[in-house]
């Protein structure tokens, strides 16, 4: 069941709980790069969550093995936004017979566009890109004699973050490596789900090292659902 | 037409992208450097010691260590090849929007990157194919057009025995404009003042045999150096492997 921090409105739930958040046709944007950092435990729940189709997925990659990659195969995913698609054959050949639509994205571009997106900004100019095929069809501008693109911020509906551990406020730190897309995830959708390893009281995460603060977070699960609740 | 190289100049695959990796790592001033994916990701076995060089990776890590034991390997420490890499005393991790304005912003001292064309105007082509699917670009256009130093780390034909340095790149570019360097099995090339200049060639080949695998109008540098490649092989790592 879910409950409610004792001190924010962050919500702690179950996997099953968390999934039914999102809808069809929603956006929801997935952290992770390569395996790491993929929020395993909401994806095998929206796997059995039939309303989570016909997704837009923001995601570095779907990389074979992970819950994102059974989600495609499942033909639950339109549309992908990341920068490698390469690495998964399943992924290239759904996409030559057009069971999935890719936009492709430099990582730098996508990284910042989620986290301007987080902040309220809603596009940017940016050299990189400029003179290749992913700049055609955009606007292009000279600062300082370089010229630039013009690239259009990301938010979604749904952010599914993969986290270390959570305090009962919310507040959030990652672990090692896994961190890359999450913090700027967790920013720019309308409802932010983390998953973390383990659940500490408040005072325990040092105040100078939360990475997401609680505003940023709606719901916490817990890989395993071993949390039992927060306000108790 | 492929020009058909004589047997003396022939090295395996392998000698050929460790020799790449070794003298690339010779181009490596103090600072953070990035190395991409494929041979770039061999220039750490190569560092001068002496050298104060710290590693970033994409995904959010500055100061990466040498890959682990294989039993010590942790999923949550990999760099950009999703290999696992280690930790070091003064390592840092952070976001991939921090990661990548380290790279954009002009932090990064200088990168390594693989090439499949580089052009005599400094254009680099390295992540797509003409009439092949193109959906992976990563952080390679990001790279090139934020760090200090580009140099790139190729070997000097195709494996169909195509020239990779070429006059205009054929193939999708990555950045114009963008290369400082390049380092292949028979030459290092620097680009300055507008211009492709020929640095250095190894003693074992000659200035008309390279013009002819070398479709990119280049000068030879007055201070042209020589190196003598077979002197070299012994330090290779995948020369001492196969004993």
């Amino acid at each position: 069941m879910a409950v409610t921090s004792r001190w924010t409105k962050v919500q702690f739930v179950t996997a099953e709980e968390a999934a039914r958040v999102v809808r069809r046709g929603q956006r929801v944007m997935v952290s992770g790069f390569g395996a790491s950092g993929i929020p395993e435990a909401v994806l095998a729940a929206l796997a059995d969550w039939p309303e989570a189709t016909d997704l837009t997925v923001f995601s570095n990659n779907i990389t074979a093995g992970t819950g994102l990659e059974r989600l495609f195969e499942l033909g639950r995913i339109r549309k992908v936004i990341g920068t490698y698609f390469t690495s998964n054959p399943k992924v290239v050949r759904a996409w030559r017979e057009g069971r999935i639509e890719i936009e492709l994205m430099c990582q730098g571009t996508f990284a910042e566009a989620l986290r301007l997106g987080g902040a309220g900004i809603p596009a940017f100019y940016t050299p990189t890109g400029a003179g290749t095929p992913l700049a055609e069809g955009k606007e292009t501008r000279v600062f300082d004699g370089r010229p630039c693109v013009l690239e259009r911020s990301l938010t979604a509906d749904v952010a599914l973050v993969r986290a270390h551990r959570a305090d009962e406020a919310g507040n959030v730190v990652y672990r090692k490596a896994a961190r890359q897309f999450g913090p700027l995830m967790a920013t720019a959708a309308k409802v932010t789900i983390v998953e973390v390893d383990e659940v500490v009281p408040v005072g325990v995460l040092d105040p100078e090292a939360i990475v997401t603060p609680f505003v940023f977070v709606d719901m916490i699960v817990v890989r395993g659902d071993r949390y039992a609740g927060g306000s108790t | 037409m492929p020009v058909a190289l004589p047997e003396s100049l022939r090295l395996t695959k392998a000698q050929v992208r460790h020799y790449i990796a070794w003298r690339c790592a010779r181009e490596l001033q103090d600072g953070v450097v990035n190395l991409g994916i494929g041979i770039p990701i061999l220039v750490a076995d190569y560092f001068d010691p002496s050298r104060r060089i710290a590693l970033h990776s994409e995904n959010g890590i500055l100061g990466v260590g040498p890959s682990p034991s294989p039993d010590a390997a942790d999923p949550d420490l990999i760099n950009a090849s999703k290999l696992p890499v280690t930790e070091l005393p003064y390592t840092s991790y952070f976001d991939s929007a921090l990661s990548f304005a380290m790279m954009r912003g002009g932090h990064l001292d200088a990168t390594v990157v693989g090439g499949l064309q580089v052009a005599e105007n400094g254009d680099l082509a390295s992540w797509a194919v003409p009439g092949e699917d193109v959906l992976g670009v990563g952080g390679v256009m990001d790279l090139v057009v934020g760090a200090r130093r580009v140099i790139v780390a190729m070997t000097h034909l195709s494996e169909d025995g195509e020239p990779k340095l070429v006059s205009r790149c054929t193939y999708p570019l990555t950045a114009p404009g963008c290369v400082d360097t390049v380092v292949t099995e028979f030459a290092v090339f620097k680009f300055r003042e507008g211009r492709m200049w020929l640095t250095e060639l190894i003693e074992e080949m000659d200035l008309d045999l390279l013009r002819r695998i070398t479709p990119a109008s280049f000068s030879v540098a007055p201070d042209l150096q020589r190196r003598g490649r077979a002197g070299v092989l012994p330090l290779l790592k995948c020369y001492r492997q196969q004993g």
